[in-house]
């Protein structure tokens, strides 16, 4: 599916550009709420995909603490393999006392809650309340122990922003773009008249940040029955309109979308934090990509995951306290420093090590503090139910056809109703 | 043998009693071995066959009439709802119209490609071993590796075909959006992919060709093009229906290239070059609808054996017996073996009719 994939490069391309890989001597935080017996000899498996930043030395360092634990550590190649594994085996025998999943297919993972083991209250307040929302079942048993967030900004080309007399350094770009879609897609309107170049790459990544500020867009959260808010149509036709013009019309992660994030196409992109390694290592000779401390219409996340242990595993109690561990501030911080991927904890968000990092492709953009304050931006938590996926897909694919001019605006919306109204 | 060893230990009289029934045993199992034991050694394939081939198609159709949980094990029973839901769905057609499509235009060039192929590998020429090894050598890459290649040959706007046409200055042609161009670049992939195996197969089938056929048609003055279409192409007829089926039933199911063709691998934005079995594959795994994508299996099972049966159908009819080298087809020799038939009987007719009077009802018979 189309953001699986989005997140999985993403996260690959990620972690193959990230430098810093320096572990800070941070004391490991242990203690949580489990009851496991501490004398008892136990075999954790966890299973992981992509890079979670979880490292043999990581582990060491809590089997040092705990000498009756033995941590087995099982990667997937990608998120798509891990998933069909998970869903072929929750609720049987074979899965791992500690599964990573991904928000893609978190909705998923909901509608089966009663198969995992809740996450202990006292912990909720460690995460940000949008990421421990998404992963409470409607009887309030949280079930994921947070791991990473994608918070978005807007990335921009400052070499094309010069070209077309627009201002160039990133606090002027953040004011020049601060305000709702219209004002974005009014900078981008002059942008275009200037340069006679596209804005943005796509309408679908566009609209994708767009609808993630909508509560509810395509299910009812009381009943989880497919309700259409009025707002999709509104944003559908804002991001089309926009796009005739705007758009470089490169679908998000094609070959030629890869190839325009080099060769200038488009000047602007919405950018969660692992986005940087995908634009710096498709672009690497290129100067001029910088990130402004802005997005349109309040915040926007993009991606992240969980870690969640299957109810019916040998080891619960132990495996709790482990995935308590591993997602604490202080582990989710070395793992930062050695994937890249950014903390969903609050007061991970305050450590030094983050809000000092810095990006030196992007102009040595203070990224750390930027996708910080990205993060605490994020208000709207959206609702994404068991179609959501499906639908969404189908809107996608309703955006790309306008795109590539296969059909216009109206004949594809008509054709996703049509599709949206088959879907059961 | 256990059971001789045995009863020499046994008393006189009772061994002597049970002697014949001893022996009657024993010629019996010798006579079940005789006409057990072919039958006991082809069964590992089909007692495997039956659990991991029969059983699973089974256990599909049953799964095929249910709203499937996959993860709770259980469904409830919604009889021919899925069918219909899946025949309504004008994903279903268009994926049908893509793979009738995808796979004409990849078998027929292919095999007509193949043929010629193997025929020059089949002449005379230098470094016969590494001819015929590189034509194998696109089969041997997978062919996830094959579609990045072609994918970044085929890109819309910054693919190498596109940029070359602009730059003798013809338009660019939209390999994402056409329908038809999206099939012609997915059957290149999977053209370049079999044409050297299919090549291969047939120049096995070719060498296998008595070379005295050929001296005897150069002495009776055949050139090389008669040749070919004299004594090449018909003797390859067996082969070439094993190498349609296979095609088929391989072009019926292709999966790998339009799933890498872009990078969502769900079939374009329009349904451009949605498969089956690459909708079949997104019902199963992209939405664990898996009571819906049994059914479709089952459909797609279904056409498949219905265009090997037409298959068989149309070749039985074109092939003779292999071996046998005369020009006619089956129905040629059916027809011939009915006008024998009426010919004796008119003979036997013409010789009986002195004695017509006594003997009528014989010959009526």
């Amino acid at each position: 599916m189309n953001t699986r994939a989005l997140r999985r490069i993403g996260l690959v391309a990620g972690v193959a550009t990230t430098s810093a890989l320096v572990l800070a001597g941070c004391a490991g935080g242990g203690g949580g709420a489990a009851t496991a017996d501490p004398n008892e000899k136990v075999t954790l498996t966890v299973a992981t995909f992509n890079d979670f930043g979880y490292s043999d030395a990581l582990f060491a360092e809590y089997t040092k603490e705990h000498p009756n634990v033995t941590i087995v550590h099982n990667k997937a190649a990608t998120s798509n393999d891990a998933r069909a594994n998970y869903f072929q085996k929750l609720g049987k025998t074979g899965l791992a006392d500690i599964e990573a999943i991904e928000v893609d297919w978190l909705p998923e993972v909901m509608k089966y809650s009663d198969l995992l083991a809740p996450v202990p209250a006292d912990l909720k307040s460690r995460w940000l309340d949008w990421k421990t929302k998404a992963a409470t079942d409607p009887k309030g048993n949280l079930i994921g122990y947070g791991t990473d967030i994608g918070p978005e900004g807007v990335c921009y080309r400052s070499d094309l922003f010069a070209a077309a007399g627009l201002p160039t350094d990133r606090e002027s770009v953040a004011k020049l773009l601060t305000g709702d879609w219209k004002t974005y897609f009014d900078t981008g309107a002059k942008y275009t008249a200037a340069t006679g170049k596209a804005f943005f790459d796509s309408a679908g990544g566009t609209y994708q940040g767009m609808i993630n500020q909508v509560e509810a867009a395509y299910e009812n959260p009381s009943d989880g029955k497919i309700t259409i808010d009025p707002q999709v149509e509104t944003i559908y036709n804002q991001v089309l309109d926009a796009s005739k013009t705007q758009s470089a019309h490169l679908s998000q992660w094609s070959d030629d979308w890869m190839a325009g994030l080099a060769n200038g196409s488009f000047a602007t992109m919405l950018c969660p934090g692992w986005m940087l390694g995908v634009i710096s290592g498709n672009a690497k000779d290129v100067k001029g990509w910088d990130i402004a401390n802005v997005f349109p219409g309040g915040g926007g996340n993009w991606g992240g995951s969980y870690l969640t242990v299957p109810a019916n595993g040998k080891n619960v109690a132990a495996a709790q306290q482990l995935a308590d561990w591993l997602t604490s501030p202080e582990t989710q911080l070395k793992a930062f420093e050695a994937a890249g991927t950014f903390p969903s904890q609050v007061d991970a968000m305050k450590s030094d090590t983050l809000l000092s990092s810095t990006n030196e492709f992007f102009n040595n953009a203070p990224v750390g503090q930027i996708l910080t304050d990205r993060a605490n931006a994020v208000t709207v938590s959206p609702f994404k139910g068991q179609f959501y996926f499906q639908i969404n897909d189908a809107m996608q694919k309703a955006l790309t056809r306008v795109e590539e001019g296969t059909q216009d605006k109206a004949a594809s919306w008509a054709q996703w109703q049509t599709e949206v109204a088959a879907i059961k | 043998m256990d059971t001789t060893r045995t009863s020499t230990r046994l008393r006189g009289t009772a061994a002597a009693a049970r002697q014949p029934k001893r022996i009657g045993f024993g010629s019996r199992l010798s006579s079940w071995d005789l006409k057990l034991s072919p039958y006991l050694y082809i069964s590992p394939f089909f007692i495997l066959f039956l659990v991991v081939g029969l059983f699973p198609i089974g256990y599909t159709a049953v799964i095929s009439f249910m709203d499937w949980d996959l993860v709770r094990n259980s469904g409830t029973f919604v009889g021919f709802d899925q069918y219909a839901t899946v025949i309504s769905d004008p994903k279903f057609w268009a994926a049908l119209r893509n793979t009738f499509s995808i796979f004409l235009l990849s078998s027929v060039p292919q095999l007509i490609a193949a043929v010629f192929i193997a025929a020059l590998l089949d002449q005379n020429i230098r470094a016969k071993t590494f001819w015929r090894m590189g034509v194998l050598v696109p089969y041997v890459m997978a062919p996830v590796a094959v579609a990045l290649v072609f994918s970044n040959m085929f890109g819309d706007q910054y693919g190498i075909i596109n940029t070359w046409l602009s730059s003798i200055g013809l338009p660019p042609v939209m390999w994402h959006s056409d329908t038809f161009a999206s099939h012609i670049a997915i059957a290149t992939m999977v053209n370049f992919r079999w044409t050297g195996y299919n090549t291969l197969i047939l120049l096995a089938a070719m060498q296998a060709i008595p070379r005295d056929y050929y001296e005897a048609a150069t002495v009776d003055g055949a050139g090389k093009v008669r040749q070919f279409f004299a004594i090449t192409l018909p003797s390859l007829r067996p082969t070439l229906i094993f190498v349609i089926i296979t095609s088929t039933i391989g072009g019926l199911q292709i999966f790998d290239e339009p799933r890498m063709y872009d990078q969502t691998g769900t079939g374009g934005a329009n349904n451009q070059w949605l498969t089956i079995s690459l909708w079949l594959y997104d019902l199963g795994w992209g939405q664990w609808n898996l009571g819906r994508a049994a059914a479709l299996a089952w459909i797609l099972f279904l056409i498949i054996l219905v265009i090997g049966v037409i298959n068989l159908f149309i070749t039985r009819n074109l092939v003779r017996d292999e071996g046998s080298r005369n020009t006619l087809t089956r129905a040629q020799m059916r027809a011939a073996r009915r006008a024998a038939r009426v010919a004796v009987a008119a003979d036997r007719a013409a010789a009986s009719e002195p004695r017509r009077t006594n003997e009528s009802a014989e010959v009526t018979r």
